[in-house]
């Protein structure tokens, strides 16, 4: 199997998965306690989850605190509901995680339009009145990098708090600055999954939605696994150790597969996109082109049109569309995603194979 | 003095089978995301599928299961979108349940720990725990649940500590926890007998909780549940060893006119507070606990031997047993008891 989906999740890298196997233990071990109970072996479980979350605040703006939770759309659960926003403004690309918690909250909603490159205006309004700015930092279909920066500095002059969806940008890009709560995944960064952390800013006060034992200063009950926290931190500090070597890998396989598929167009921005995605769609003057029989002729490379979560609901893209395509040109487009352990030979193999494949559609 | 660790606090969490190990080490090589449409994706997807399906199995459960990362959230989940509104809990409660009750909403329990039946004939959500977390006390659930079902209510049971080693009661929504019976912290469930007993809020396991699913974590508990409970008969052969030892050294065994778990025990030391024995035995590498792992330290009164009207409860210890734990195990402990209490 060629694996194109970097963006749906990633491989669990083999150091992670090395820093879980002690936290995995039998009664020979000691080393499974429960990090919350005071005797020996649950403060030395405590201390891993400790190590843990320094590796992760490292890849984080200074200031701030993490606190683990299940997942990333737990983070973003808490962060929404958590700080009770009245009015919220997102873009129209957040991921449906984001638009359906923001919907749910009970909040009056704004959209935050993107432009034809899939990119939120830096210097967009907000209306007065908003307690809460959600913007993604690298989308997660498209692979756009938002100007958060600028739009953080927007959310604050109007006195509301930014947040910010790292989930498909924590471990390859700096951190989202100017952020004042930040969501993050870890296996969408070589983690594994089951745990996602929620980054707070000192000084922002948060309601919980897990209540119970207290744990993470009382913002997120349930006791922790020192064994995926573990693994979240090793594959935050391997991402950190790493960072220009994968973006330079990826990069270099995005120019392959342009040069090989040049026969189709680029959803979004060239220019402001992590290259680990590549959202192209069949070039109009080659017809429509029926990916659900694309991806079924190529079983054994996974790729995907768009979302993981959206998938199978034959949908348009909410992305796709908010970029003003058709529905035709948004059902004509697929997602490669390169990560790092893509291979050259994957990425030449896999084109050239969805080329002619779509050739063959009469595409 | 004896170095090696002996590990009595089983309640708070247990060692990890070594199936459970195995299944998780297997299952974190399929890495694909299960909500993916592509052959990997549908691979992650049948292993999930195949997990749930035996997690039913083995627990003898018919409805529907919701995995979600531990029983905190799947308690979370069920009180805050069950189509019924909270009615009533018991007193004695794990935080993860009391705290969403008002003080009029919380059901007393009698000195041996018990809730009266009667009480909890009422209309909406009632939940209340299987087994407390904190005495090993098993509340009489499926009288308690005709009660609640005679009212047109529903049951919630939080069997984090007896699944995996009691049968299921007779409730209508259920939330269990992996790492309290061999299998990975980071993994729990709500079983509940029919969606139509959920409000749905999107995302993964068919609109009932978001998120990416922990497949690793949901075959490790699979597997662990297929272990099975045939070791509780020794261990309660265990207990009593150690509760004949501490009634002989002057100890009290709480509730001990209850029907208890066989793995959970609450004892109390007089004239020895229990941060004090929780230091000593801890010197000794003896790992037991006073109350929940989640309130260790607070040095709070334990509000489940408040409501039982336990005197001496600054006194108690909890001791819990597992598995693996052995008759010199419990010689060792009571050695270590006799010593602090002479």
């Amino acid at each position: 199997m060629i694996y194109l989906d970097n963006q749906s999740t990633t491989p669990l890298a083999p150091e992670a998965r090395e820093a879980m196997l002690q936290w995995l233990g039998g009664p020979e071990s000691g080393g499974f306690a429960n990090p919350h109970s005071p005797h020996r072996p649950g403060r030395a479980a405590a201390a891993a989850v400790e190590v843990a979350r320094d590796q992760i605040v490292a890849l984080l703006p200074l200031g701030g605190r993490v606190i683990f939770t299940g997942s990333a759309t737990e983070a973003l659960n808490l962060a929404i509901c958590g700080s009770r926003a009245a009015r919220i403004a997102t873009s129209t690309i957040e991921h449906a995680a984001v638009l359906d918690i923001a919907r749910a909250s009970g909040a009056v909603l704004d959209e935050l339009p993107v432009d034809r490159a899939g990119l939120v205006d830096a210097d967009v309004p907000i209306a007065p009145g908003t307690s809460l700015v959600a913007v993604m930092q690298v989308n997660n279909e498209i692979g756009t990098i938002q100007p958060v920066a600028g739009l953080a500095a927007r959310a604050h002059a109007a006195g509301a708090l930014f947040l910010c969806d790292a989930v498909q940008g924590a471990g390859k890009l700096a951190p989202p600055e100017g952020a004042d709560l930040i969501a993050l995944s870890a296996h969408k960064l070589y983690g594994p999954k089951g745990i996602g952390a929620l980054w707070v800013r000192d000084g922002v006060e948060l309601a919980p939605l897990i209540h119970g034992g207290g744990q993470e200063a009382g913002l997120r009950s349930g006791t922790l696994s020192p064994a995926l926290c573990a693994g979240f931190g090793a594959a935050a500090a391997l991402a950190q150790a790493r960072m220009t070597e994968d973006a330079a890998n990826v990069t270099a396989l995005w120019d392959i597969a342009r040069d090989i598929l040049c026969h189709w167009t680029l959803n979004g921005s060239a220019e402001a996109r992590w290259h680990g995605n590549l959202n192209l769609r069949r070039a109009e003057e080659y017809g429509p082109l029926d990916v659900a029989r694309l991806m079924s002729e190529l079983g054994d490379i996974a790729f995907s049109a768009g979302s993981a979560c959206a998938s199978g609901s034959g949908r348009p893209s909410h992305v796709l569309r908010a970029l003003g395509l058709s529905d035709m040109q948004a059902k004509s487009s697929i997602r490669l995603g390169f990560g790092r352990y893509t291979t050259r030979d994957e990425v030449i193999e896999a084109c050239q194979r969805i080329e002619s494949a779509a050739i063959d559609q009469g595409a | 003095m004896t170095t090696d660790s002996l590990y009595l606090d089983h309640a708070a969490t247990t060692p990890m089978l070594p199936a459970a190990r195995e299944a998780l080490l297997d299952g974190l090589a399929i890495w694909a995301n299960p909500s993916s449409p592509h052959q990997a994706g549908r691979a992650a997807r049948a292993a999930l599928e195949d997990a749930r399906a035996r997690v039913k199995t083995a627990l003898g459960w018919s409805g529907e299961v919701i995995f979600t990362s531990g029983a905190s959230e799947a308690l979370t989940l069920a009180i805050a979108r069950c189509v019924q509104p909270l009615a009533a809990v018991s007193a004695v409660e794990h935080e993860a349940v009391l705290r969403y009750a008002a003080p009029a909403e919380r059901l007393p329990v009698d000195s041996r720990g018990l809730v009266d039946p009667a009480q909890a004939a009422l209309a909406g959500l009632v939940a209340m725990q299987q087994v407390n977390n904190e005495t090993g006390v098993i509340q009489p659930l499926d009288l308690i649940g005709a009660a609640v079902r005679s009212a047109g209510g529903l049951l919630l049971a939080d069997c984090a500590q007896g699944a995996g080693k009691l049968a299921l009661p007779d409730a209508d929504l259920i939330a269990i926890s992996a790492h309290k019976f061999g299998g990975p912290v980071g993994i729990g469930a709500l079983l509940v007998r029919e969606f139509g007993m959920l409000r749905p809020d999107g995302g993964q396991e068919r609109g009932y909780r978001g998120g990416t699913e922990n497949l690793p974590g949901a075959l490790a508990m699979a597997a662990a549940l297929e272990e099975g409970a045939g070791w509780l008969a020794e261990a309660m052969r265990r207990r009593q060893r150690l509760e004949d030892g501490i009634r002989t050294c002057g100890g009290i065994v709480v509730a001990s006119a209850s029907e208890r778990i066989a793995t959970i025990g609450a004892y109390q030391m007089p004239g020895v507070s229990s941060a004090a024995q929780l230091i000593r035995f801890d010197a000794q590498n003896i790992a037991v606990s006073a109350g929940s792992a989640c309130s260790s330290g607070s040095l709070r009164t334990s509000h489940v031997l408040e409501a039982m009207g336990v005197a001496g409860a600054g006194e108690v210890i909890r001791v819990s047993i597992g598995r693996e734990t052995t008759a010199p195990e419990i010689d060792r402990f009571l050695d270590a008891w006799q010593k602090l209490a002479a």
